[in-house]
């Protein structure tokens, strides 16, 4: 039984992590239905942004999270106004397809920068306590109180706030919401602030808990994200959240009760299937289609 | 309608005796060049992996751009293919001895990887667009941790020791084989089922088209010809593991495709190898012998400050280029048109192009 709470205390871990990514999917999904892949290589640049500031810098732990969220929300809307929207009029594809691009090129660049994997200190004094068996380490405590208050913040901004409330016109109707005086302009590059930004602080927590970073890290966490949101139902913040406490709970569970290269066949598979089943995700409303 | 580019370049299309020509002419190449080992071994590999991406490219360009779908499954496919055909050519068929078996082995791994395709079909029948990008992602995955889980495959540390049986012949004749048959496939009655799924699936299926039957077949094509660019592919690089399958992979043939523009099978050519040849060409070495004819107070700073960085920063240079392309071209070197060559004569005629209207291909929105 402890072995269970154990193990649902590392999926909730796991789980935060890519929720605070799906989150940055879903939402610039939400309101240009476009899909970002450069997100995950935001993520990384994020945990590399933790270790400039935390080895290179020497800042505390706080400081540290800000400095990088900062630098990610800066980053996400360099990359929408330089990438993203002179292509608003195009095809999609052509989107998607500069995404990757700008994925790549982050990659590459970081790694031109930083062609070794570096290691990041703990910036926390680690205490571990002890409840029947079952250990729980203030980082873990960190990382999921931290990630479920970003969660609660952005559900919050978006759901209570006139910016939330000109995010959700957007992705409801491009037409007509700027001839309400919404500025669509800034709003989509908030957007894109308020996604890299979690997807800062995820990368820094990622790499406070799993210390060793490298450019192509973002890749495999990325993706996993971005199917974390689809489960959800993309373009639903509540959804992404969901689908990414599924995703991680099963890969953990996986881990934990076979051999661990079984993780991506399990987790892949029951992940084909759900979508089979319910093919707009748990949240997700079907959109009927015109012909 | 865009017109197609022959306007102007009758020579191209009206000449029926050039094709064949010029194909007898590659051919005699393919032979003459290993042959005399002209440049030299290094060229003739390159040559070999622009014949094996263009293989990949068109054959992805069918579901990509001719159908409209979003799929990341085709390094999926090229490592069945790849390890359908290693595993007959290392423990199976006598090619020590019999050489000329080898295509038995890349029509195998090319029907094995077709036969799997209906695992990504059939759930396209009820899913599309990004919910099928997920479910082809996953089929990747699966196809990867599968092959990491099967021990008589070599496991996470892959197979050595393939024999290096791909040729210049063989490349050239896979790829002349590919580009017919996609062309034929996009240009038969199926093929305007495939491009009347792409505009409107719901649609056309009340227009009577069997989408069910176009699907299966469309991407059953796509992934035999994947499935025999990675036999090939194994054949060439003697190494094959299922890292090399992974989703890198999967992206540089998108970045192909797109590069080379959607629908269109010139610009899948063109794509894949401009690609190819300019990945290869931004290494520092090749750089450096290209670039050797400038006079030294250019050339000796040039080289010191930039050409002998390139061995890292040329992958930085290639998605910047890539980016810029998409800003200033949206839809690839050739999107929407096509060389009047792989055009039917009667299209042509009728002034029927490459077949893709210029509105975006989005799915309708309900309001």
């Amino acid at each position: 039984m402890t072995y269970w709470f154990q193990q649902i205390l590392n999926a909730l871990q796991l789980s935060s992590i890519y929720g605070l990514i799906a989150l940055g999917y879903t939402m610039v999904y939400g309101i240009l239905t476009m899909i970002n892949f450069a997100h995950g290589d935001v993520f990384m640049v994020g945990a590399f942004f933790c270790f400039i500031a935390a080895v290179m810098l020497g800042l505390p732990f706080l400081p540290t999270l800000l400095l990088t969220i900062l630098g990610t929300a800066l980053l996400g809307t360099t990359i929408e106004r330089v990438a993203y929207k002179p292509l608003r009029q195009a095809p999609r594809v052509s989107a998607i397809i500069t995404a990757l691009g700008v994925g790549i090129f982050l990659e590459n660049f970081t790694l031109a920068l930083a062609p070794y994997p570096q290691h990041i200190p703990p910036l926390l004094d680690n205490i571990t306590w002890t409840l029947g068996g079952v250990t729980l380490s203030s980082l873990q405590l960190i990382i999921i109180v931290l990630s479920l208050g970003l969660m609660f913040l952005l559900d919050y901004i978006v759901y209570r706030t006139p910016v939330g409330m000109a995010m959700r016109a957007i992705s409801w109707d491009k037409t007509f919401v700027p001839l309400m005086g919404v500025p669509v302009d800034s709003i989509i590059s908030i957007t894109f602030a308020i996604g890299a930004g979690l997807a800062g602080a995820a990368g820094a927590m990622y790499g406070l808990a799993y210390p060793v970073i490298d450019p192509y890290m973002g890749i495999m966490v990325g993706w996993k994200a971005f199917i974390a949101a689809v489960v959800g139902g993309i373009g639903n913040i509540r959804g992404a959240m969901i689908g990414s406490f599924i995703l991680g709970t099963v890969e953990i569970m996986v881990v934990a009760f076979f051999p661990s290269t079984y993780r991506d066949f399990v987790a892949f598979t029951l992940l084909l299937l759900l979508i089979v089943i319910r093919p707009y995700g748990i949240l997700g409303q079907p959109r009927t289609q015109k012909v | 309608m865009i017109a197609p580019l022959h306007d102007g370049r009758a020579w191209l299309t009206a000449q029926r005796w050039l094709l064949p020509v010029l194909l007898l002419l590659g051919l005699g190449l393919s032979f003459a060049i290993p042959q005399y080992n002209f440049p030299n071994k290094y060229i003739q590999l390159i040559i070999m992996y622009v014949g094996i991406n263009i293989i990949l490219t068109v054959s992805l360009n069918l579901v990509n751009g001719y159908m409209g779908e979003f799929s990341l499954a085709h390094a999926g496919f090229m490592a069945i293919g790849a390890y359908t055909a290693a595993l007959l050519t290392m423990r199976v068929l006598p090619v020590a001895d019999y050489p000329w078996l080898f295509p038995l082995a890349v029509l195998a791994g090319g029907l094995m990887a077709a036969l799997f395709s209906f695992l990504v079909a059939i759930p396209s029948f009820k899913i599309r667009g990004d919910y099928l990008a997920i479910i082809t992602l996953a089929f990747l995955m699966i196809v990867k941790s599968v092959i990491e889980n099967i021990d008589y495959l070599g496991g996470p540390r892959g197979m050595p020791g393939i024999r290096k049986l791909t040729t210049l012949p063989w490349t050239f004749f896979w790829t002349v084989l590919s580009v017919w048959a996609v062309r034929n496939f996009v240009y038969s009655n199926y093929g305007r089922g495939v491009l009347s799924i792409r505009e409107d699936e719901i649609a056309s299926d009340l227009m009577s088209v069997n989408t069910h039957r176009v699907k299966f077949l469309a991407f059953a094509l796509s992934a035999f010809f994947a499935g025999v660019a990675g036999a090939l592919f194994a054949h060439v690089l003697q190494f094959i593991s299922p890292r090399v399958f992974d989703i890198i992979k999967t992206t540089d043939i998108l970045i192909m495709v797109y590069l080379g523009g959607i629908a269109s099978i010139a610009g899948s050519m063109l794509g894949a190898t401009v690609f190819t040849v300019l990945l290869e060409v931004l290494r520092p070495s090749n750089t450096a012998a290209l670039l050797s004819w400038l006079p030294d107070f250019i050339f000796d700073p040039l080289n010191e400050y930039f050409i002998q960085h390139l061995g890292i920063w040329r992958m930085v240079i290639m998605p910047l280029l890539l980016v810029l392309l998409m800003l200033f071209r949206p839809r690839g070197i050739m999107g929407l048109r096509e060389f009047g060559w792989f055009v039917p004569r009667l299209d042509r005629e009728a002034g029927v192009g490459a077949v893709l209207p210029e509105k975006d291909h989005e799915p309708a929105r309900s309001q």
